[in-house]
């Protein structure tokens, strides 16, 4: 029988399942490897050589050297786990989050202290939200990364 | 006998420790939010505890994904703030009380929720920053902390109603001991928030003010909430609020409905404080106190 996962229909939502957890494992043992200072400075030196040391494929390395984070939990990265990279390179949560959605920081930003997203059309895949496929990147960032 | 006085809750987000470590309480950004736990720091001037119970994610940083346990008990004699990436948080190490902490798994465990039991480890922002909201920033914590973990990051996570149950559980743990000791129970993280992908940033006022009404008028309605309802409605990381459920159930009103046990006595309980605000970084912050009556 299938295993009920009722929340594969959320837009713009990755769940960390046992799936997830298991293509993401090097991955995310990389990024509990940053909780070390000596290991940030190894890393920040040279990105591409630390990352050598762990058996992650080359898509998830690639990722991590862009700072994709969408890209790299769609290859089974939990956002708790990358977000020690982020906090390797100086970034808040909030930028970190914010960069997930193609808007600039000052968007990101003025969103919340807006009073965040909105929930309406962004409950379900297929309504018409800013978080929904049809509607990324969001904010001009993403914008002008995409010309 | 010890005996469970009052159970608070608070959002536990990073950045609000960051505010307090940097000295940025009273800037425009953060004052709206601090203001809303000056009540707070008062009351647990005035109430103080023998020993916190305080219930928290770990967000990666005691467990791996080597090992990931749905709820771990912390038992060990102290417990030090953990590197998470910036380096650990300037606040007093985490005195435990391992005699009472080993005595609840003892209990727990007998009552057929599965704990297990951590001699050593390091707590993140989840366990620190609601006690740096509730005690400001002393040279030492009030009183004796017991860590309890849940995992709610990798899925499945327990549900509302085995969280609810658990409280139950904890509550007759405590009361079990024979030492007089006054026990704070404390169910952190949670509220709106979603840290990832481009739903980030979703927040539901609606969804976490009638949250707060159920979790204080009708709890057991709550616990029925199944995840899917928090992470649709209070974004991927909403669903931390099940831990608030843990906290609730061991509330002296609930406790005649506790499984397998016979109501001894059926109190009541009062609201000292409520707030909620946004934003704090990605989230919205939710605080609560109850008191046993």
């Amino acid at each position: 029988m299938a295993l009920d996962k009722p929340y594969k229909d959320i837009p713009g939502t990755i769940i960390f399942d046992a799936d997830q957890s298991r293509k993401g494992y090097h991955l995310n043992q990389f990024c509990m490897s940053l909780m070390k200072a000596e290991n940030r400075e190894r890393f920040k030196r040279d990105q591409r050589a630390y990352l050598d040391e762990w058996p992650m494929s080359e898509e998830q390395k690639q990722a991590v050297l862009d700072m994709d984070l969408n890209r790299a939990m769609a290859l089974g990265g939990n956002i708790y786990f990358l977000a020690k990279i982020g906090a390797t390179h100086g970034k808040s949560f909030q930028q970190m989050a914010g960069s997930m959605t193609g808007m600039s920081e000052e968007e990101y930003r003025a969103m919340m202290l807006a009073g965040g997203r909105s929930i309406e059309g962004n409950r379900h895949l297929g309504e018409d939200g800013d978080a929904q496929p049809q509607h990324q990147p969001q904010g001009q960032a993403g914008r002008k990364a995409s010309v | 006998m010890a005996k469970i006085t009052a159970s608070v809750y608070t959002s536990h987000v990073p950045a609000i420790g960051a505010a307090i470590d940097l000295g940025k309480t009273q800037e425009p950004y953060w004052q709206p939010l601090f203001k809303g736990y000056e009540f707070s720091k008062q009351w647990m001037k005035d109430n103080k505890p023998d020993v916190i119970f305080l219930v928290y994610n770990d967000h990666a940083t005691a467990f791996s994904l080597d090992m990931i346990p749905t709820f771990a008990i912390g038992t060990a004699a102290q417990f030090l703030p953990a590197d998470e990436g910036f380096g650990p948080r300037p606040v007093p190490k985490v005195i435990g009380h391992p005699d009472l902490a080993s005595h609840i798994a003892h209990s727990v465990i007998q009552q057929d929720f599965d704990l297990t039991i951590v001699n050593k480890m390091e707590v993140d922002h989840g366990l620190t920053v609601p006690l740096s909201l509730m005690c400001g920033q002393p040279d030492a914590w009030p009183c004796p902390v017991i860590p309890f973990a849940v995992n709610v990051v990798q899925y499945p996570v327990p549900s509302g109603q085995r969280c609810f149950n658990l409280g139950k559980a904890i509550r007759k743990a405590v009361e079990s001991y024979d030492q007089d000791l006054k026990v704070q129970i404390w169910g952190t993280g949670g509220m709106s928030h979603q840290l990832q992908g481009p739903r980030a940033g979703l927040i539901n006022k609606e969804f976490d003010n009638a949250f707060l009404d159920r979790l204080i008028a009708d709890p057991q309605g709550q616990a029925s909430v199944p995840h899917i309802d928090y992470v649709r409605e209070a974004g991927s990381e909403g669903v931390e609020l099940v831990m608030w459920l843990i906290a609730r159930g061991a509330m002296d009103d609930v406790a005649g409905n506790a499984a397998n046990s016979i109501a001894t006595h059926a109190g009541s309980v009062r609201v000292r404080h409520r707030f909620y605000h946004v934003p704090a970084s990605n989230t919205a912050v939710g605080h609560l106190i109850l008191e046993n009556i």
